[in-house]
């Protein structure tokens, strides 16, 4: 059937597209990388292992909530107890991890580069996509895009959680103040980006600032707004920085807690 | 009957033909008089000249000097123009601009603001306060928004209570006309073709409002669109009005010269003003060469006293780049005609060695644009190319100043840049948009008061008149001849850029007028081939024509004026010369050639008089004509 | 400096066409509008082109330059390779009337949907008050030269012909937030507008609008994910909505 670009009144052209640049380029990347973190993140969720070396907690597992978690990183107690479904324990990790998913998911920078690089919807622009029916965000699914906002109040939730674990890795291992590790500037360098990545976020300058008709009248808003623009400038930046930076912390905690590498103490 | 002729038949109270800035301004008060308003436009709607319009809509609000005044404007007016305005209207335009600036607030533009919320107010050459109301540089582009939003927000109103959003208003996107048709010697409606198919169209109405705009297209070198084909200017004198000084086309000094795309293209007088210099090929500062006596006192002698104006306004004179408009173009010209310009045919504008490169971004950054992206020119690094380029005509339809009625045409209205008297010999910068708005307005009350007083006798159109129209429009089809439009445009171009351009002389205008004759014979063989749908060819062939008759009403009347004056220089009567003060030109169609005649303008009432300084007017009148006044 | 090129032009009207290969001279510092002139000119004096003021000023000259929806009087002929063939061809996303000229009156018929500006009943003309920090974000929106590159750019009606009923666009978002952020716009519904009959919902903010915008308009992150957050306050999040319910503002402003 002859549809979009091919509709019985368009220009008759034969191709899908007369583009010569490489557009499946960017998409291609998109999926690959994706799809790397994913099957990353769905193993070291599962694995239920290394993820606290004393002071460190992979932010994967943190908040660790349940009561199967490893000594010493039940920071707030463990409030969900243990899980099992069909006898199997469920890694604390999902327990949290549907936060993150949730606001990145949402967030409006990833959509775009998913419904390009996976739904094809459109692959690139000006390329026709493969599909005869769309409705947009308009019914469920995908209509539950408009709750970003409660993934972003949560995102804050686990950014202070994270701040927090940065904090603590000022520690040594036996629990004395004081001390810096490579695994600190790890931790920090994790929050400031996840920080990064939920103020620069649509929602962020839609909420401090965004909604107001009069921006004269809210002088210290409008400010906060301007700072937020010049982030949102860069929100996909910060969204995959944040993203490769949250499974390198993981990583790193990872080989920490495996012994694989010891972690260095500057003092 | 004309049963062999096909065309689709409307009636309205009025037509406006052109949906520029005065088009649309007449239409919504003709609409709003209660009339039946039919909007054609040549391009779709909304794209108009008016967008390229950048710096601003001059009305003297006072919201940045609270000294501004109508008076105030009026005198800067009149003095711009070399007091050949009509007076007039000058008043009018003084008068009524704030009203018509507020008024487009309410239907949705948003000026830049002052820091107390009103509108804000730039200053500009010739405007003795800062009053060009503005929209950073596209002020243009506001102004049709906001009239063609309006437009839909009538037409919304219309679809509510009548059920047909086009019962009043309808806009009739990429149509040409090609012919004002008259019962007697009135007008009865107007005739054209749908560029997109070809087919004809009759419009039926007793009131038809010109808003064609300017004449640009003639000119091989323009900062003109296409569409400034001079058409409202060739119906009217085919339908037997006059055009008013058409001797006056003003060039601005700075236009892009290269590349070839863009050449024309305007280069904002910010530059010279933020500090730019103009050198020729030799790298010298040409323009402490072209300083005229009356501004030896005004202006620095030598490049230390104009660089220390930029530091110290107080204690030095301006430098020689900052002259008039007019002052500055005809410098340009003479040293590329002295083989001293570029070598793309223009002189180097630097400002890259005045001011640091994060500055210049800064302060020009559309130019630095501009020139970034159509030239490949870093004009933080490197001179810029500029040269003088067709930008405005003062001459146009003659017209009643209070009812924009055109001369001698019953039921015909002319408004903007098509309409002539308002501006003088030169317009100010800012003065254009405000033109659209005050007589715009004007006309469509005009327009409508015409149509209420005759509103028991419509006039008809004969089969006689459509046949004559039909005939006319399909000539590039019916002929056998083999001219290249596309060509015959090109030599058109050639002619009245070299011969009828910005320096003028007797013999070289009546060589313009020998070759422009030739030129009507061949185009009188024009041949359009392909079909009748959106062919360019065609529409060229029939555009032609108007720019001919534009063409040769400006050599005709250029060669009658023996002075120079504002837009119109003769080498040859280098002098402004006050007893050609009271001489306005009409030019007239006689079915062969264009005639042109003289006539007298009107004195300024006394209270308008009293304005000035006597000193001043003494420049301009003879002393017989302010002795007669009783001054 | 003068040299050959070659151009693939898409010729035809609503019923058939095809893409023709012609080779004409290009100098130096051109763009693609100019050589389309050129081939006017000199090969198809009836090739139909609109244009306007060659300076991207009135966005009349849209076309498609490689596949890509461009200005023709914007995209320079140094920007392809010397051996390059450039394949130029109408709007794709609306009916083609002739050559290059595509018919976009579906975009004036969108225009017509929008409410308009509804003006502060108790203000005369000249009594109007607005900070500049106020009417910044509308006049972003205003800078729109309706060249329709966004709404051809846009697969929601570019590959839907049948959402074109339901969806009015990349250009009217802009002007419905341009409306809904001006100071004085007296009209509170349009986020529900925006999202019940303009279909805003239908965006699925993949950006091609803002990547193909002439005036680089922020059209996706200062237009429409703004309107879509401010759906979300009226009609997606229930704190927001009872909180305007109780303290009765005037909408959410």
């Amino acid at each position: 059937m002859a549809i979009g670009v091919f509709s019985a009144t368009r220009a008759t052209i034969e191709q899908r597209t007369l583009r010569t640049d490489r557009w499946w380029l960017q998409p291609l990347i998109t999926v690959a990388v994706l799809v790397l973190f994913i099957i990353y993140a769905t193993f070291r969720a599962l694995e239920n292992e290394y993820y606290f070396a004393g002071p460190l907690l992979s932010p994967f597992y943190s908040p660790c909530l349940s009561t199967i978690c490893i000594e010493g990183a039940a920071h707030f107690g463990a409030p969900i107890g243990s899980v099992t479904i069909f006898g199997l324990l469920i890694s604390p990790a999902l327990f949290i991890l549907l936060f993150p998913l949730g606001f990145r998911l949402t967030c409006y920078y990833y959509r775009k580069a998913y419904y390009r690089s996976f739904w094809m919807s459109p692959p690139a622009c000006a390329v026709a996509e493969p599909h005869s029916k769309y409705t947009g965000e308009t019914r469920a699914p995908l209509i539950l895009q408009n709750g970003h906002r409660w993934f972003f109040y949560a995102g804050l939730v686990l950014n202070v959680i994270l701040t927090y674990d940065a904090i603590i890795a000022f520690k040594n291992p036996e629990g004395e103040w004081g001390h810096m590790s490579v695994g600190t500037l790890v931790l920090w360098l994790n929050a400031t980006m996840l920080w990064l990545y939920s103020a620069s976020c649509h929602t962020c300058r839609h909420t401090i600032g965004g909604r107001l008709r009069n921006f004269s009248k809210h002088p210290i808003r409008y400010k906060m707004w301007s700072w937020v623009s010049v982030l949102n400038h860069r929100h996909p930046t910060f969204a995959w920085i944040s993203l490769f930076v949250v499974a390198f912390t993981d990583f790193y905690v990872r080989l920490v807690a495996s012994g694989s590498i010891n972690n260095l103490y500057f003092f | 009957m004309n049963n062999d002729i096909k065309f689709s038949r409307y009636n309205f109270d009025v037509v406006v033909i052109g949906a520029g800035g005065a088009g649309l301004r007449a239409a919504v008060e003709a609409r709003q008089a209660g009339l039946r308003v039919a909007i054609i436009c040549k391009s779709l709607f909304g794209k108009a000249h008016t967008v390229m319009a950048e710096g601003g809509a001059a009305a003297a609000m006072g919201n940045v000097n609270d000294n501004d005044g109508w008076e105030v404007h009026f005198r800067d007016t009149m003095r711009g123009g070399k007091f050949l305005n009509n007076w007039r209207m000058a008043e009018l335009h003084a008068k009524e601009s704030p009203d018509r600036i507020w008024e487009l607030e309410t239907w949705g533009a948003l000026f830049d603001r002052t820091k107390d919320g009103r509108i804000s107010q730039r200053n500009f050459g010739g405007h003795e306060y800062p009053r060009l109301a503005h929209v950073g540089d596209r002020t243009g582009l506001e102004l049709i928004r906001t009239m063609q939003q309006k437009i839909v927000a009538m037409q919304q109103a219309d679809a509510k209570e009548h059920g047909d959003a086009e019962k009043y208003l309808k806009v009739f996107a990429e149509l040409t006309v090609t012919e004002i048709l008259k019962d007697g010697e009135k007008v009865s409606g107007c005739y054209g073709y749908w560029r997109e198919s070809g087919d004809e169209v009759l419009f039926e109405a007793p009131a038809v409002v010109l808003a064609t705009g300017g004449i640009g297209k003639s000119f091989k070198i323009t900062s003109n669109s296409w569409e400034g084909t001079g058409d409202g200017h060739a119906l009217a004198l085919r339908a037997g009005s006059a055009l008013v000084d058409m001797e006056f086309v003003q060039f601005h000094p700075t236009g892009m010269v290269w590349p070839p795309s863009v050449r024309g293209i305007l280069v904002t007088e910010s530059v010279r003003g933020d500090g730019g210099v103009l050198t020729n090929s030799e790298g010298k500062r040409f323009m402490f060469n072209y300083i005229p006596e009356v501004f030896k006192d005004k202006y620095a002698e030598n490049e230390a006293e104009a660089d220390r104006w930029y530091e110290d306004q107080n204690n030095n004179r301006r430098p020689p780049e900052l002259l008039p408009r007019d002052e500055v173009a005809r410098a340009i010209n003479s040293e590329v005609k002295a083989g001293r310009g570029s070598p793309r045919g223009g002189v180097y504008l630097d400002v890259s060695k005045r001011l640091p490169a994060d500055e210049i971004k800064r302060r020009l950054p559309s130019m630095w644009h501009q020139f970034k992206e159509l030239a490949d020119v870093d004009i933080t690094e490197q001179p810029m190319e500029v040269g003088p380029t067709c930008h405005y005509v003062m001459g146009g339809v003659k017209v009643d100043p209070d009812t924009a009625a055109a001369y001698e045409v019953p039921g015909l209205f002319a408004a903007g840049e098509v309409a002539g008297g308002m501006h003088g010999s030169n317009r100010l910068g800012g003065n254009s948009l405000s033109d659209l708005l005050v007589f715009g307005r004007r006309a469509g009350v005009g327009a409508a008061e015409y149509v209420r007083k005759h509103s028991s006798i419509r006039p008809s159109v004969s089969d006689k008149e459509i046949a004559r129209a039909h005939n006319h429009l399909n000539e590039p089809f019916t002929r056998n001849g083999s001219e290249n439009p596309y060509a015959l445009h090109d030599e058109l171009q050639n002619v009245t850029q070299d011969l009828v351009g910005i320096i003028r002389n007797e013999r070289e205008l009546s060589t313009a007028l020998v070759r422009l004759d030739s030129i009507r014979n061949r185009a009188a063989q024009v041949k359009a081939s392909g079909g009748r749908a959106f062919n360019p060819g065609f529409h060229l062939a029939l555009d032609l024509e108007n720019m001919l008759l534009v063409s040769e009403s400006i050599a005709r009347s250029a060669l009658a004026r023996k002075e120079s004056r504002g837009g119109h220089t003769r080498d040859d009567f280098p002098k402004m010369d006050p007893n050609w003060r009271h001489t306005n030109h009409l030019s007239k169609w006689s079915g062969s050639q264009i005639e042109v005649e003289a006539d007298k303008s009107e004195m300024l009432p006394s209270e308008l008089i009293e304005v000035f300084e006597m000193d001043e007017l003494k420049k301009y009148y003879t002393e017989a004509e302010l002795a007669k006044d009783g001054n | 400096m003068s040299r050959k090129v070659n151009l693939r032009i898409w010729r035809g009207d609503a019923k058939e066409g095809k893409l023709e290969d012609v080779s004409v001279e290009a100098n130096e510092g051109e763009v693609v509008l100019d050589v389309i002139h050129r081939v006017q000119g000199t090969q198809m004096p009836d090739l139909a082109v609109r244009w306007n003021c060659k300076a991207g000023k009135c966005g009349s000259c849209s076309v498609e330059i490689n596949g890509k929806p461009r200005l023709a009087c914007m995209t320079r002929m140094n920007t392809f390779a010397d051996d390059e063939t450039i394949t130029v061809t109408p709007l794709r996303a609306f009916p083609v009337i002739r050559d290059l000229v595509a018919d976009v009156s579906f975009n004036y018929r969108k225009a017509m949907e929008v409410p308009s500006f509804a003006p502060p009943e108790d203000l005369k003309p000249g009594e109007y008050r607005m900070a500049q920090v106020d009417v910044e974000r509308s006049q972003e929106f205003r800078k729109c030269i309706e060249c329709f590159l966004c709404q051809d750019t846009c697969h929601v009606i570019r590959d839907h012909e049948e959402n074109k009923r339901s969806f009015a666009g990349p250009r009217f978002f802009i002007r419905i937030a341009e409306l809904d952020m001006h100071p004085l716009d007296r009209l509170r519904n349009r986020k529900q507008k925006a999202q019940e009959e303009h279909g805003l919902g239908m965006c699925n903010i993949t950006k091609c609008c803002t990547e193909v915008c002439p005036e680089h308009i922020q059209i996706t992150d200062n237009a429409i994910i703004p309107m879509k957050e401010r759906v979300v306050d009226v009609k997606y999040d229930p704190i927001q909505w009872l909180g305007s319910r109780i303290r009765k503002r005037e909408g959410i402003s």
